[in-house]
């Protein structure tokens, strides 16, 4: 019976394609929303994720002091000292790689040419830390870090001001008035939450501590965890150390502050998936707006058709049959009404996606939970009416003018 | 007169539309048999109680009292899905404004009642083109009602009726909105199958032409039959 139901509402559908397609228009829109809203929001939050885990993935960044830049009232929080990181790299377990950091600020000179940029005062281990990678010459040499000779490892922002086109490997520049040759190039790693990651000058920390810094402190020390462990033990053990080897009794608070970078990850990334779901929601409301629409166009058509269901049921067929022809009718529609969106959704966000540039993450979970719920569309709106014509009494029906 | 084993028996049949003082009592009291394999002509004034009668006999309405036989069945304590399975079996329906569904081919329309039946697409095919070719429509089978004049419309409502080889046509006014070649053509038609296919004919009319070529006619007047009339056959 379902079979030849299917058949008649496809002969219904097929009689009035126009209407057809325009009562199935506002599902189209409301499932190409949804989907492309979501598809394009899963896109951002990748994005966020993968610029986030360009910081370096599961790194714990210890700094000197509470929180991000609190002055507060008593002396500065003494800086970490070289033995600090020998004892991190051999009394902490579950550590991949430790390097100190060394923050400073200046102008790099090339043949006349300017570029105010960050100097980076650190070890070969930093690269490690932060997955870094070298596009073109090499990391320093240890007997280059023992003695803190002048090298540096540019990145690329630097590169394309300074240099401008010609071969920086092997030459010559300036920075902070000191001579330095550059020995390599960063890979491009691009804005990550943090600004132009290209924009910076690595040295060895030892030239940096000695010209720059004038002391042998580290104001930074990166630690990245070994991803067998568990960045928050790791994170605990971290700060027991630093309590015990900075003199903090128990009741004091820390002056020192440990911070993990999943946790901005985790935060920015739950950012973009709540938007993506405000944005998904509201898309979803027009899917319900297409709903009512299919409602009001089948209400119509049963009260224009209100004669040919008298026939139908003097010829024979059972309220039960006109009720399912009709909800099928509006069932089909929905569903087709689905598909075609589903079908724009994935032209509207391949399109799109390249131009928010945000990866195109095509989600067959979204598609067949959107497909679903325009089919459920389809039998709850399309209810009433297929009531409504197997209501009709046969005789009033075929007199219906 | 009493007929011997009529396939319809009505006793006592009345309808009253409506309640308490506004009540209209449309049928006061009918008895009529009718025979298997007769053609009979229902006709009377507007407001006789013919179209209530025919649309009891056609199962689409329920007496208000007294019994209705089809077949030595009940009809009357029938629910409204046994009736229309009921006139699924065994009734085909002919309307005045013939009731084809518009934007579907005339084989489409003629498959309609064996769909409700269950039929498969090649039953339906044969035995909507044997139907068609009984009122001579065959070659038009794939054209739709806006592209067939009155008459042609009007066979392929029959057709409509008969491809489930049904025990008895019911046809309200067949002939209402056709001239009068076209009308006779179709009586010709009715006429044919009663004899042929031994489906007994049930046609209401106004025109004494049209119930001309039947062969029982009942007169109806202010909610009675007022006589029923035979005609003598050589």
């Amino acid at each position: 019976m379902l079979g030849t139901t299917i058949t008649l509402a496809f002969r219904a559908i097929n009689r009035h394609k126009l209407r057809s397609f325009l009562t199935t228009l506002g599902i189209i829109i409301g499932v190409a929303a949804v989907v492309t809203m979501v598809t394009l929001g899963n896109g951002a939050t990748a994005a966020v994720r993968e610029q986030i885990s360009s910081l370096g993935a599961n790194v714990l960044q210890l700094r000197p002091g509470q929180g991000f830049g609190r002055g507060g009232g008593g002396p500065r929080p003494p800086d970490f000292k070289e033995r600090d990181l020998t004892a991190i790299e051999n009394q902490l377990t579950g550590v991949r790689a430790v390097a100190p950091v060394v923050q400073s600020s200046g102008t790099a000179i090339y043949e006349g040419n300017n570029w105010s940029t960050t100097v980076y005062g650190t070890t070969s281990a930093y690269s490690e830390v932060q997955q870094w990678k070298i596009a073109d010459g090499r990391l320093f040499l240890s007997e280059e870090e023992e003695a803190g000779r002048p090298v540096c490892i540019i990145g690329n922002t630097v590169r394309t001001n300074l240099f401008q086109g010609t071969e920086p490997i092997g030459k010559r520049m300036r920075i902070k008035g000191v001579s330095c040759q550059v020995v390599g190039v960063l890979a491009t790693r691009g804005q990550g939450g943090f600004g132009d990651q290209d924009d910076v000058v690595v040295m060895p920390i030892k030239f940096v501590q000695r010209r720059f810094t004038g002391d042998r402190d580290i104001s930074q020390i990166m630690v990245a965890v070994d991803d067998a462990y568990d960045t928050s033990t790791v994170q605990a053990s971290l700060e027991e150390l630093m309590r015990e080897r900075r003199k903090i009794k128990p009741a004091a608070e820390d002056n020192f502050n440990v911070f993990d970078t999943k946790q901005i990850s985790d935060t920015l990334t739950g950012t973009t998936t709540i938007l993506t779901q405000i944005v998904g929601a509201v898309a979803a409301i027009s899917l319900l707006v297409g709903g009512i629409g299919i409602m009001n166009i089948m209400l119509v058509s049963v009260t224009e058709r209100t004669r040919e269901i008298g026939i139908r049921l003097a010829i024979g067929a059972v309220a039960r049959e006109v009720l399912l022809q009709f909800l099928v009718e509006a069932i089909v529609l929905s569903c087709l009404g689905g598909l075609i969106g589903l079908f724009l959704a994935l032209i509207a966000t391949a399109a799109i996606a390249p131009l928010m540039q945000v990866p195109f993450l095509f989600d067959i979970k979204v598609n067949i939970i959107a497909f679903v719920f325009s089919a459920a569309i389809g039998v709850v709106f399309g209810y009433f009416p297929a009531r409504r014509a197997a209501a009709l009494n046969p005789i009033d029906a075929l007199r219906h003018e | 007169m009493p007929i011997a084993d009529p396939i319809i028996s009505l006793r006592g049949v009345t309808k009253v539309y409506g309640e308490g003082p506004t009540a209209f009592q449309a049928l006061k009291g009918i008895d009529l048999d009718i025979a298997q394999g007769d053609f009979v002509a229902v006709m009377g004034p507007s407001g006789s109680g013919k179209s209530t009668t025919m649309n009891i006999l056609g199962c689409l309405d329920v007496p208000s009292a007294g019994t209705f036989l089809f077949k030595n069945h009940h009809v009357e304590t029938l629910d409204r899905d046994q009736r229309a399975l009921l006139r699924r079996r065994y009734l085909g329906f002919v309307f005045q404004g013939f009731n084809l569904l518009s934007r579907t081919t005339a084989l489409e329309n003629v498959e309609l009642p064996l769909i409700y039946r269950g039929e498969d697409k090649k039953t339906r095919y044969d035995m909507g083109m044997a139907a068609l070719d009984k009122v001579g429509l065959k070659d038009w089978w794939d054209h739709t009602p806006a592209e067939l004049s009155g008459g042609q419309q009007q066979r392929v409502a029959i057709a409509r009726a008969i491809v489930t080889h049904p025990d008895v046509l019911l046809a309200d006014e067949p002939t209402g909105n056709l001239d009068s070649e076209r009308s006779v053509e179709i009586m010709e038609l009715l006429t044919d199958l009663n004899k042929n296919s031994g489906i007994t004919v049930l046609m209401v009319t106004h025109e004494p032409d049209m119930a001309a070529f039947a062969r029982t006619i009942v007169h109806f007047k202010d909610g009675l039959v007022e006589r029923v009339e035979q005609k003598v056959t050589a």
